[in-house]
């Protein structure tokens, strides 16, 4: 609590507590000459009422000068001036006083919240230690470190800028970035990421960002600029305060007027006109609202997701349909010699040597895995290009040359059969396979196949389970692998549909199409919406057309962090559904504290216009009403992380 | 120019009110009052950056006494 909110609260209680004890002097009638005299019992009262409601009166005045009258502090001061004129003193101080512990309290939740959030994104680094030429070492503020300069990174430093490492090794903390716990090992030539902390050995890094292009800054950015995108249940808020203050300040004239004149009474109508008044101020809503959005957003990034505004947070609430893509994504992106089948009488050995020295050096996924394979199990063997002889490349197919003088071929079963090579087929639809066969003496002789294949995440299956159970209609995968391929791994996840060998604009397109299908489908818009899963490197333009595009492990990526919408900070597919789950449960708690407020509200101003309901109840309207709603919104805030 | 300050603002229809009128005066092209995050963005000529500052803290003053920024 900052000095400013204590001395308020000071200033509120004073006025509690003095308000306290006149009404129990005027109620148990010790003081008949102060209270027998209805001005000096307004006067006394005027004491509790200016300590603590001095601000809003002020506030009230200053609104009609700048001719933008139209706020709460009006309406409490128009209710609370019309209680002292009936007569209703005690009421009047009441109200005033009520309101303002109603609004101390929203301010001491926001702060509360805002230091909650600013703790989760506790990322910013203090200061930078640059090693200058002569060896000296100079600490300066993150500000002042240029792109190209020598940083030296303590144990327990917090990393200033985006860089590379120049020497050193050790284990950096990235989890207030991505929610991730497990150290991630850097040495030289990694990356390593500004908000990061090192862990235990010493680095060198040199700068290759500012430090307002670094991570650090882009991701600050976006979280403070996340309350700024409204949704649309905020700006319906917005747009309901503003039309709905007018009218009831023009209803509770009506009240006031029309039925004195009818009745003959004024007082009695005067003073439920100011009930009324008391009751209608909107601030429950106002604040409560857009304190559930910054909590959930607050809670996601607690658990390293990104959302860039609250509207994305409403959309995430009604997915139904959730586009991926595959390599990368739903897969870890990198292929794998997962089998290795051999003839009689070859040995695996040989047979991944023969294949990677066919392969060559060449930069194909499967050449490069055939080679990480042979390494992995023979670490000296080095591949001598020069056994490799008259390489040819049979385009669709694979690969003839000559090792050592004694003919090699190498590719799919497109390859064997068009050589007559007779092989046994391998059936694996999700691997890609090549078959292996050599020259011997009387002819070519098939030696064996080798299964290649593209890792699919480990938690990619629960992911997508769980998306599924968090309310997720359809699960699409896009992919411009083969269709084999695409629909062994969608059958393997469990995704709903596959379309395979797209290229990069036909993953567009077919996200344009399951975007009309939900609209067709849909008859109100904005329930159902398609949020698309990308790595963020080559898939902007979708991630950009979806409602809601989601880019996963792409820290350090601006580009991707700039085409989503919301950012997966680390790889885990889990926190797609965990997301969902935040959203909905945001939105679940803004529709409580709108129904509820509303509904005790209006139940208030028709008993208050009755003149059932007194100001106590009014007070109870517009200031319990705030306050339980802000303990609902704030809920969100205490959701721990969840993976 | 566009820059960014801490601020102080006491509530979320207050940081509504002095946004308005910061963004008419002359030589603004944008501002924001974050009530949430409380900070203030302001995005003006740059020539007359500090002159417009002045001039935009004074009016949000003058609307909120609570608004001021630090700078």
């Amino acid at each position: 609590m900052d000095k400013k909110l204590k001395k308020e609260l000071l200033k509120i209680l004073a006025g509690v507590v003095i308000f306290f004890v006149l009404l129990a002097a005027e109620k148990t009638g010790v003081c008949p000459a102060l209270f027998g005299n209805r001005l000096l019992s307004f006067l006394v009262y005027l004491i509790p009422y200016f300590i603590s409601g001095y601000p809003v009166v002020k506030k009230a005045i200053l609104g009609i000068r700048n001719r933008q009258p139209m706020d709460e502090s009006l309406l409490m001061t128009i209710a609370t001036v019309g209680a002292f004129v009936t007569g209703e003193s005690s009421e009047a101080v009441a109200v005033m006083v009520f309101y303002q512990v109603g609004e101390w309290f929203q301010k001491y939740a926001v702060g509360q919240s805002r230091k909650n959030i600013a703790s989760l994104m506790d990322i910013v680094p203090e200061e930078a230690n640059v090693e200058r030429e002569d060896g000296t070492v100079e600490t300066v503020d993150p500000d002042d470190v240029e792109i190209g300069d020598v940083l030296v990174i303590k144990a327990g430093d917090r990393i200033p800028v985006d860089g590379e490492v120049l020497s050193g090794e050790s284990l950096i903390n990235t989890a207030a970035l991505t929610g991730e716990s497990v150290p991630r090992s850097v040495r030289t030539g990694d990356m390593v990421i500004s908000g990061c902390i090192n862990g235990e050995g010493l680095l060198r890094v040199k700068a290759l960002k500012v430090f307002e292009d670094s991570t650090v800054s882009k991701i600050l950015e976006l979280v403070e600029n996340a309350s700024e995108k409204k949704s649309k249940t905020e700006n319906f808020i917005t747009r309901f305060a503003r039309v709905y203050t007018p009218i009831v300040v023009y209803a509770a004239i009506a009240l006031a007027v029309i039925p004195s004149i009818i009745t003959g009474d004024p007082a009695t109508w005067f003073y439920r006109a100011c009930t009324f008044l008391v009751v209608s101020c909107p601030c429950a809503l106002v604040i409560s609202i857009p304190l559930a959005f910054f909590g959930g957003i607050g809670a996601a990034s607690a658990n390293g997701v990104l959302i860039k505004g609250s509207n994305y947070l409403e959309l995430l609430s009604g997915v139904d349909t959730i586009v991926s893509d595959k390599t990368g994504t739903l897969t870890e992106g990198n292929f794998k010699v997962s089998e290795i089948i051999c003839e009689e009488g070859i040995s695996r050995t040989e047979l991944l040597r023969l294949a990677a020295l066919s392969e060559g050096l060449s930069g194909h996924p499967i050449a490069k895995s055939i080679r990480e394979e042979l390494a992995s199990q023979v670490p000296d063997y080095e591949i001598n290009t020069n056994l490799v002889t008259d390489t040819e490349n049979v385009s669709g197919q694979g690969i003839i040359c000559k090792v050592s003088d004694r003919k090699v071929f190498i590719g799919n079963d497109k390859l064997m059969e068009a050589n007559g090579i007779g092989f046994s087929e391998v059936k694996d639809p999700s691997a890609t396979i090549s078959y292996v066969a050599a020259e011997e003496n009387d002819g070519v002789r098939y030696l064996g196949a080798i299964l290649i294949k593209d890792q699919v995440k480990e938690e990619a299956a629960n992911a997508i389970s769980d998306m599924k159970k968090a309310g997720v209609r359809k699960v699409v995968m896009l992919t411009g692998d083969r269709k084999t391929v695409g629909e062994a791994v969608g059958r393997d996840l469990g995704v709903d549909q596959v379309y395979s060998e797209l290229l990069p604009q036909d993953k567009v397109s077919k996200v344009e199409e399951l975007l009309d299908d939900l609209g067709q489908r849909n008859v109100r818009e904005g329930e159902a919406a398609l949020a698309f899963i990308g790595d963020g490197i080559n898939d902007a333009p979708v991630l950009a057309r979806a409602d809601v595009g989601i880019a996963m492990g792409s820290i350090g990526s601006d580009a991707a962090i700039e085409a989503a919408d919301v950012v997966i900070m680390d790889d885990d597919l889990r926190r797609i559904p965990t997301t969902i789950g935040i959203a909905r449960k945001t939105m679940m708690i803004a529709k409580q504290n709108i129904a509820f407020a509303l509904v005790v509200k209006s139940v208030v101003l028709v008993l208050g216009a009755l003149g059932i309901a007194n100001m106590w109840a009014a007070v109870f309207g517009d200031v319990g009403v705030s306050v339980l709603c802000i303990l609902n919104s704030m809920r969100l805030l205490a959701e721990k992380k969840t993976i | 120019m566009k820059k960014k300050f801490k601020c102080e603002i006491d509530c979320a229809n207050c940081a509504a009110k002095v946004e308005e009128a910061v963004k008419k005066l002359d030589g603004v092209n944008d501002a924001k009052v974050n009530f949430v995050m409380q900070k203030f963005t302001l995005d003006a000529d740059e020539e007359k950056f500090d002159e417009i500052l002045k001039l935009a803290i004074e009016t949000g003053k003058k609307i909120e006494p609570d608004f001021s920024v630090e700078l």
